[in-house]
């Protein structure tokens, strides 16, 4: 039977950085996917959105470490994977929302966020076209940015396999082993694998993972639509969000990626909750007006693509990272609720200390943050 | 003044078009009213577009055929598909040089939400497998909307300027392909419950049932379809050759080549060479010398075509050069192809060293076989929709097959929906299989020995599904072998022909002749079938005739040309020859001469130059190098190359990708194939947002 020191569910926006974290810290480990390749699960879905600003001091720190590695990832390794530091605005257009925003500022900026709130004609400097009409100004955060998804995880995964860690694809882990409250390893369609550790980052496949060991976890999977576009010449750089709901759905985002494409995505209202990827009719109309609403010279860029993914979603919108209290060696980092992307490579440090008992204090209160076993209060202020 | 158009034509009428101005980068220059853009600026001798945003390359038509968008110009500040769109006075036409710039049209546009259309029938694609499905609807009252994408119902149909092979009362054996559109279009319009939607374009299949499709081309409009039976008639689309140079502007498909000669009557080049020996490659190579086209070779990787032989013999005859057993190594030129080399492959397809040819060429059609436009069938399987799928779209094989699965599939769709149409024939799939068949193995025959009177001699070697010949015959003394459409003609009684020639002219395959011992039995007068320039058959000249295969027998005078009514393009061509010769003959030559290829081939270019990914800029050689990483998961290459995440969302590059695969060993059934989305054809977003303009809304 194969040994390593730790089994790794998922080869994802969490799993593959875990992984890779594990390496560098000297600990060898197995990712175990049932995809063909890594981030053929959600990862591909994700539009490429990374940002830092977060209201909740947990992500915002495990996020500035991502954006971090993001940042220096071409530098230090080499590799592309189309970082462009343009930073998110939220534009606002109704008094609550502009307060929301600004109450949030204290918080975010004591967490060492570059961020404030912009006069209306700054917005429209950084968004070219927007229609002026209701706008009372917006934040801007310029230190965030975005990626393509695709490249980063290929990128970390061919890091990962430089530093020993192997990969299994097309294999789907049937089951977690334990033994005396303790975990062995995993079993899946093919073969046994033994380990002490199993990290759990199969996202919104987590709660049908850990049910093979009594383990019920709230992440419950909802579907979210996306699209991309032509190229055209890049006109603006920034993460777009308009916060605003409208008939069916909530806030919508977008940016220009390097290559000159729109990429966009829109929040269901009420969310549509299963695994259903399948592609509808309801969500390109539904979006193209509220793009066209927003910056009507986007009205003749053509729509080239749409793809449906999965958020895997916690009652309170924070992701569930921690030791399981019943099995000893089973580790959970999943929930991520559409932010696995951005919050991946700086959880998946966090994860790798825990294993390798180097947490620091940082890592403490970002352990207490996303604890499995905390109380569901509120939902976060900016999902 | 329009240099580059066919301004005479054996079998098409040149209609009279309005002249527009409209401009290119500026200069003024003359296309014709509603004609596609791309076409106005081949006629002006413009085969450049434009330039690729990633590596600079120019770019030019490929698909001809809205599928590709190879072929953008930017059309009063915005990206269009110039074979798509339709030139109008004062137009203003610009080329797209690297990633276009959307126009600064800040103003909020009108919205209104697309209704969702219910219909019981639903056929995409108003070809010959949708329109012959209709029909079978439509007699039955069937409430059934078609929709196609180009300005005319008939599919590729109105490419097709040669008789059809099959039978007559099925497939409209012995009638011209364009004509055959017109007859189907006009039946269709006499039944009340079909409804056509022209330049209407499906533009995805989603999961709650529900077609999209885009109606109009400019300020066009998103549609919602919902059908309780969809019929999927998309046809085919044209597979690409990876040799360095592959992309140069004038190397595109033969199918692309008829769409711009026999539909918009552009003389596209000058000399051509064709690779390809199948059926498509060998019609367009006669399309090319009836338009007045020089094709200096066809070259076909097999020891043998493997279309149909009386296609290989007409070309043959014609003076045009097959050359079997040679491959494509490469294509020259700057901005445009001006030469291309091909070699001679031994019996392990690797290049015979020395063997090289260039041929100086502006074009360079590619020939290589079809693939189904299958991507909407297998999304409304996926979604369980109630769908069935006819013509190339099923299966690739002639027009005739398309017309009969149609038939067939149309006549399902309506037992499905609840109507008594009776036991759809047993013989029908048969017929439908016979269609689709492969051409047989070519025979040997011999004339018969007699030498008087007047009777046929079938040049016709090779069992392929046709017999009009048994149809028109007005005593009815031709008949088949066994009786069989694939069976080879003969004539049943030589005393019983009249002499009439109807044989030879409703001939689709021109392999049929008549000897007429009556008059002078040691000089018999042969009529041979010519579809070619009119001005090199005058009575009384002598012309070169050959035999089938092309080689010349002599020269002859010509005593009388005459037409049959029905069949007007084909000219009975009367020569009186030397009885030696007379049951041999069965052509007349007309290339001038043979255009005499250069050894000259200078550079080795490597293989991994040709382009893969025609819209991304993707190379064979980056290609290779992810799959030698390791990469197993066509999703993965392209998350890692880009290639097929353009416009076209791979139709051109998946089957090279998967040639690539198997030249590097990989066993097939490792390797993930990408996953398809919607939309399969680009829309902005202010269509899909239901964006007008103006106040006044269509009823439609």
């Amino acid at each position: 039977m194969k040994t390593s020191d730790v089994i790794i569910v998922g080869a994802g926006s969490a799993g593959v950085p875990t992984a890779m974290a594990l390496g560098e810290l000297g600990i060898k480990s197995r990712v175990i996917d049932m995809h063909p390749s890594p981030g053929q699960g959600e990862n591909k879905h994700a539009i490429g959105g990374v940002r830092a600003t977060h209201s909740d001091p947990g992500k915002i720190l495990i996020c500035r470490r991502s954006l971090e590695i993001f940042a220096t990832w071409e530098k230090l390794h080499g590799d592309p994977i189309e970082w462009l530091n343009g930073g998110y605005v939220f534009p606002v257009f109704r008094r609550h929302d502009e307060m929301m925003l600004k109450k949030l500022l204290p918080v975010q900026k004591k967490y060492g966020l570059n961020i404030d709130f912009m006069e209306p004609r700054a917005i429209q400097q950084l968004i070219p076209g927007i229609h002026p009409q209701g706008l009372r100004g917006g934040t801007y955060s310029p230190d965030d940015g975005s990626i393509s998804p695709l490249l980063a995880v290929n990128a970390f995964y061919r890091h990962a396999v430089t530093l020993g860690v192997a990969f299994n694809f097309k294999e789907r882990v049937r089951a977690i082993r334990v033994k005396k409250g303790r975990v062995v390893g995993v079993q899946t369609e093919k073969a046994e694998y033994a380990a002490p550790v199993v990290v759990d980052t199969a996202g919104p496949f987590s709660p049908e993972l850990v049910r093979t060991v009594g383990v019920d976890l709230p992440v419950t999977p909802d579907s979210h639509e996306a699209a991309v576009t032509e190229p055209v010449k890049p006109f603006f750089r920034c993460m777009v969000v308009d916060v605003r709901p409208a008939p069916g759905s909530k806030n919508f985002y977008f940016y220009q990626n390097l290559h000159g494409q729109l990429i966009f995505c829109i929040t269901p209202d009420p969310p549509i909750v299963g695994t259903d990827k399948r592609e509808t009719s309801i969500f390109l109309p539904r979006v193209s007006a509220r793009i066209v609403r927003l910056i009507p010279r986007l009205k003749n860029l053509r729509v080239r693509r749409v793809w449906r993914g999965l958020y895997p979603m916690t009652p309170d919108g924070s992701p569930l990272v921690g030791w399981n209290r019943q099995i000893s060696g089973l580790l959970h980092a999943t929930g991520m609720c559409g932010q696995g992307l951005m919050l991946g490579p700086g959880s998946g440090e966090v994860v790798a200390r825990m294993i390798a008992n180097q947490s620091t204090d940082d890592d403490q209160m970002i352990l207490e943050e996303f604890s499995p076993y905390r109380k569901f209060k509120s939902q976060e202020a900016l999902k | 003044m329009n240099l580059k158009r066919i301004t005479k034509h054996p079998i098409l009428k040149i209609p009279q078009k309005r002249e527009v101005i409209f401009t290119w980068n500026g200069t003024k220059l003359t296309g014709h009213e509603g004609e596609m853009i791309s076409s106005a600026l081949f006629a002006n001798g413009i085969h450049i577009f434009g330039h690729h945003p990633r590596d600079h390359s120019p770019q030019g038509i490929f698909c001809a055929n809205g599928q590709c968008s190879q072929c953008l110009v930017i059309v009063d500040g915005l990206p269009v598909k110039s074979c798509m769109t339709p030139l109008t006075e004062a137009m203003a036409v610009e080329s797209v040089e690297g990633l276009p710039e959307l126009p600064q049209d800040d103003t909020r546009p009108r919205i209104r939400s697309a209704a969702t259309r219910e219909v019981d029938v639903l056929i995409i694609g108003a070809g010959p497998a949708g329109l012959a499905a209709a029909l079978e609807l439509g007699r039955l009252g069937v409430q059934t909307l078609i929709i196609d994408d180009k300005d005319r119902a008939g599919g590729k149909l109105v490419l097709q300027t040669h008789k059809f092979f099959g039978s007559v009362e099925d497939s409209y054996a012995g009638t011209r392909g364009f004509e055959i559109a017109t007859i189907l279009e006009e039946e269709i319009n006499k039944l009340a419950s079909v409804e056509i939607w022209l330049n209407t374009t499906a533009v995805g299949v989603f999961s709650d049932k529900i077609v999209g499709a885009v109606q109009g081309v400019k300020n066009s409009r998103y549609r919602r379809i919902k059908p309780a039976k969809l019929l999927i008639a998309t046809g085919a689309r044209e597979k690409m050759l990876s040799f360095p140079g592959n992309t140069l502007p004038g190397i595109y498909g033969a199918g692309a080549f008829q769409t711009l000669v026999n539909r918009d009557l552009i003389k596209s080049s000058e000399k051509v060479l064709i690779v390809g020996g199948g059926n498509v490659g060998l019609i367009a190579g006669y399309h090319a010398i009836q338009a007045g086209i020089e094709v200096v070779a066809l070259i076909e990787a097999l020891p043998q075509v493997g279309g149909y032989k009386v296609h290989a013999d007409k070309l043959k005859r014609l003076g045009v050069p097959i050359l079997t057993g040679h491959t494509v190594v490469a294509a020259g030129g700057k901005n445009q192809v001006e030469s291309v080399t091909v070699a001679r492959l031994d019996a392990d397809w690797k290049v015979v060293p020395g063997t090289h040819k260039t041929f100086e060429v502006d074009t360079v059609l590619i020939a290589v076989g079809l693939s189904e436009v299958n991507e909407f069938y297998l999304k409304a399987r996926q979604w369980e929709m109630d769908v069935f799928c006819a013509g190339d779209a099923r299966e690739i094989a002639e027009a005739s097959a398309a017309m009969f699965t149609g038939k067939i599939e149309g006549l399902k769709i309506a037992q499905s929906l609840g109507l008594s149409v009776g036991e759809i024939p047993r013989e029908w799939d048969y017929k439908a299989a016979i269609l689709q068949s492969k051409p047989g193995p070519v025979v040997s025959r011999r004339p018969p020995k007699r030498e008087q009177g007047v009777f046929p001699i079938f040049h016709c070697y090779q069992e392929v599904p046709c017999n009009p010949c048994t149809s028109v015959c007005p005593v009815g003394a031709i008949r088949t072998e066994r009786d069989e459409i694939t069976g080879l003609p003969y004539i049943s009684d030589l005393d019983a022909c009249t002499g009439c020639g109807s044989c030879v002219a409703v001939c689709p395959g021109l392999s049929m002749i008549l000897v007429d011992y009556r008059d002078d039995p040691e000089n018999p007068r042969v009529t041979l079938p010519y579809e070619i320039w009119r001005e090199r058959v005058e009575v009384g000249q002598k012309v070169p005739v050959t035999d089938v295969d092309g080689a010349i027998l002599g020269y002859y005078p010509v005593e009388k040309i005459s037409t049959r009514r029905k069949y007007p393009g084909t000219l009975l061509v009367q020569i009186k020859v030397d009885k030696k010769v007379a049951k041999a003959a069965m052509g007349i030559w007309v290339q001038e001469k043979q255009i005499e290829p250069s050894c000259i081939y200078e550079r080795e270019l490597p293989p991994d130059e040709a382009i893969i990914c025609r819209c991304e800029r993707i190379t064979a050689g980056e290609i290779k190098a992810a799959i030698r990483s390791g990469v197993r998961d066509v999703n993965q290459l392209k998350a890692l190359t880009r290639a097929g995440m353009g416009a076209c969302g791979s139709k051109t590059c998946r089957p090279m990708i998967w040639r690539i695969f198997q030249e590097e060993g990989v066993d097939p059934g490792t390797i993930t194939d990408r996953v398809d989305r919607p939309l399969f054809v680009e829309v902005p977003l202010g269509t899909l947002a239901g964006a007008y303009k103006g106040g006044r809304l269509e009823n439609k």
